[in-house]
């Protein structure tokens, strides 16, 4: 998809300036931390449970070569086909030239984030082949012509208002006097609908949560079943992978499958979960009858033994966007790209450079509810702060930032003048807010355009901090 | 190059540095051979009847039904009872699983059984699960000859029957089982954990129930045989 990234101040404007988008997000807000948070307490075992997916995921991508030539041969000896792109190019041909070779005309898609990172979809139309999305969310973006905002859930921003309007506008075969004005209709409406897609695709492409090296197995996770539908329907089942989706083991899908659904939903299994190995066997009723598995590379390999590798083991729960007061309040579209919150803010860089992405890593007060609910214990604040570290080094941020931090610096190492200047700086502020908030204040429009700005109380943090320490001094003789 | 050479030639590279290349396909090899198990849940571990009740009271959770039947000769009957209370027509879709084939259809004579891989227009479909698990209220169901999976998802309501000894503590239990019927390394082409009826929570974090796969799950437990 097109990169907004660089705009990322800009969208942020925009989000915030938009109600229906935040009156959606307060959806984020309260089901998944609450879901996430039952679900997580109802499993004694669910923090060792993450310890050792974190552990999984580490011994894969220290062996990562020999994982995935493992898990090619398995494939193979299933009848099934494996291909490596190393590009989203590559990946995109790959999978045109699959569907040329049935005539394909129209391809079923089950949700995939990479999809979205190759810009499948485009691609595909411009050469002939209609591409229809099948998760209800998906299927909602795709026909507003958007993009998900969410990993888990693409259609969080929007309101039930406006899909009716685009089911309206879109499925003009339907009368016109339906009642639409309850979710559920509009669920039974889409059905519908898609069901006659499934059986029409030559071909059906799904994601893959998880790739099993010890029996060449792809894993997908739902709770809809269009994922399903999408793969034993068609002749030709495609699965769409990057190449750090690998386990080592069914025994290790276990522990990752259980930390999943927990982080991701608050289930604690999602409804479908679907182990698919090679195409139909000798005498099987239904089922595909080529399997294919597309490699996705696309800037991955290049993050192992670097100080980033770590962010290879994010298993795409969504927990880290869900628990995130800055996506909270901007949303995902804002990030500019494919994977929005703190997974897409290490991410995104990693894939399409910190030039381009250089705001996101700065999209992030530190709070680090991040990394305390990631299932697979990604240190996603320390990545950030790389990120900035090597922005900062690359000179690629802006020059008020610099000078600012510059300013800063001169005073922090100087710590009476430092003291001096805060104990000037603090009365005068307070004076200006009085004992309350700031609506504006200069040089900080950004922060008091949105919210109010705090009036600092008094006295500065090395004042109060002196006193106590007197206090308890006194306290103890 | 190729592509596939190019992508491992790269994680080669950055991965040599702690060990060389043989020691590392050996430890991956022996790792993939023994299949460690991490950590399960006790939730599961319970003596067989505690365990079943356990899989009865997850899998209603989900939004599941749960019935129990004391031998699989009852199955039939609960099947075209299942049917009559939702007022739906006498027909069920059904592979030619021996388990089920096994079963007296002919107790039930108005009941329509129709054989192979589910349409599209299909109301209900009947499985046979190879297993049950306690810890989430999942039913595990096998791709073959005799078990069309489209017969798990085209149908709006899906009945499943399970035996209760096959009703584990967890997935753990349902993989090595997986294992010893396949052999080690080997999959039916598809395995599909199922837990509760389709649903969907993206209109507004609403959750509804009925997606694109079956509205509605019934599962039959079978305590006897
Ligand atoms: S970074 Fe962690 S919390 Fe975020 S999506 Fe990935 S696995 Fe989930």
């Amino acid at each position: 998809m097109e990169i907004r990234s660089p705009a990322f101040k800009e969208n942020a404007r925009a989000a915030l300036d938009d109600p229906q988008l935040r009156h959606a997000l307060e959806h984020v807000k309260s089901g998944f931390i609450v879901k996430r948070a039952m679900a997580a307490e109802a499993l004694p075992e669910f923090e060792k449970l993450r310890d050792s997916s974190k552990a999984i995921k580490d011994e894969t991508l220290a062996n990562l070569d020999k994982y995935l030539e493992a898990y090619e041969t398995k494939v193979t000896e299933s009848g099934g086909h494996v291909h490596w792109a190393e590009s989203a190019a590559d990946a995109r041909d790959i999978i045109l030239k699959i569907c040329q070779s049935v005539g394909a005309r129209t391809v079923t898609k089950g949700k995939s984030m990479i999809s979205e990172e190759i810009e499948l979809n485009d691609f595909l139309e411009g050469n002939g082949v209609q591409p229809v999305e099948t998760d209800l969310g998906e299927y909602i973006i795709q026909l507003r012509g958007e993009h998900p905002s969410h990993i888990i859930a693409p259609a969080v921003h929007l309101a039930r208002s406006q899909v009716e309007a685009d089911f309206r506008r879109v499925h003009t075969h339907l009368p016109v006097d339906r009642d639409l004005t309850e979710p559920v209709t509009l669920l039974s409406e889409a059905r519908k609908v898609l069901r006659a897609k499934y059986f029409q695709a030559d071909v059906g492409i799904t994601g893959a949560n998880f790739l099993v090296a010890e029996t060449g197995t792809s894993v997908i996770v739902t709770n809809e079943g269009n994922g399903d539908l999408t793969q034993i329907l068609p002749k030709v089942h495609i699965v769409l992978a990057s190449i750090e989706k690998i386990v080592p083991t069914l025994s290790d899908l276990s522990q990752v499958l259980r930390v999943l659904a927990r982080s991701a939903t608050g289930q604690d299994m999602s409804v479908y979960t679907t182990l698919s190995t090679g195409p139909r066997r000798a005498g099987d009723p239904d089922g595909p009858e080529q399997y294919h598995v597309v490699l996705l590379d696309n800037g991955r390999s290049s993050m192992i033994g670097t100080e980033f590798q770590e962010m290879l083991r994010c298993i795409r729960c969504g927990a880290c966007m869900n628990h995130c007061p800055v996506y909270h309040a901007v949303g995902g579209h804002t990030y500019g790209w494919v994977y929005p919150g703190p997974m897409g803010s290490v991410l995104t860089p990693s894939l399409i450079g910190v030039d381009k992405a250089g705001h996101l890593p700065n999209a992030s007060t530190f709070c680090g509810r991040c990394e305390a609910v990631c299932p697979v214990r990604i240190p996603l604040p320390k990545m950030m702060r790389h990120w900035r570290e090597r922005e900062f080094s690359r000179r690629l941020n802006p020059a008020t930032q610099r000078y600012g931090l510059k300013a800063w610096a001169f005073f922090a190492r100087r710590p009476r003048l430092y003291r001096l200047a805060t104990s000037i700086g603090i009365p005068v502020l307070s004076l200006f807010g009085g004992r309350g908030r700031f609506k504006s204040l200069p040089l900080a429009g950004g922060w008091t355009r949105h919210r109010d700005m705090p009036a600092p109380e008094g006295r500065t943090f090395m004042q109060e901090w002196k006193q106590r320490e007197a206090q308890k001094q006194g306290a103890r003789i | 190059m190729s592509g596939r050479e190019a992508i491992l030639n790269r994680l080669r590279v950055a991965l040599r540095e702690g060990k060389d290349d043989a020691t590392r396909e050996q430890a991956v090899q022996a790792r993939i051979a023994a299949a460690p198990r991490g950590v399960v849940p006790m939730r599961g571990r319970l003596p067989d009847d505690d365990r079943v009740t356990l899989f009865c009271a997850m899998a209603q959770k989900v939004s599941a039904t749960v019935e129990r039947v004391g031998s699989s000769a009852n199955v039939p009957g609960a099947v075209a009872a299942y049917l009559r209370q939702r007022n739906l027509p006498a027909r069920v879709r059904m592979g030619a699983d021996a388990r089920l084939g096994a079963m007296p259809w002919n107790t039930e004579p108005s009941l329509e059984i129709d054989s192979g891989r589910a349409q599209d227009e299909d109301l209900a479909g009947v499985s046979h699960a190879i297993a049950g698990i306690a810890e989430t209220g999942t039913v595990v169901l096998h791709s073959g000859q005799d078990n069309p999976t489209t017969v798990n998802f085209l149908p709006e309501h899906h009945l499943v029957v399970v035996r209760a000894k096959d009703i584990v503590g967890d997935l753990e239990t349902v993989f090595d089982q997986v294992r010893q019927t396949f052999g080690k390394g080997h999959m039916p082409r598809t395995l599909n954990f199922i837990t509760g009826p389709s649903r969907s929570a993206d209109i507004e974090q609403t959750l509804l129930l009925g997606a694109h796969g079956p509205r509605a799950l019934h599962v039959i437990v079978v305590d006897g045989d």
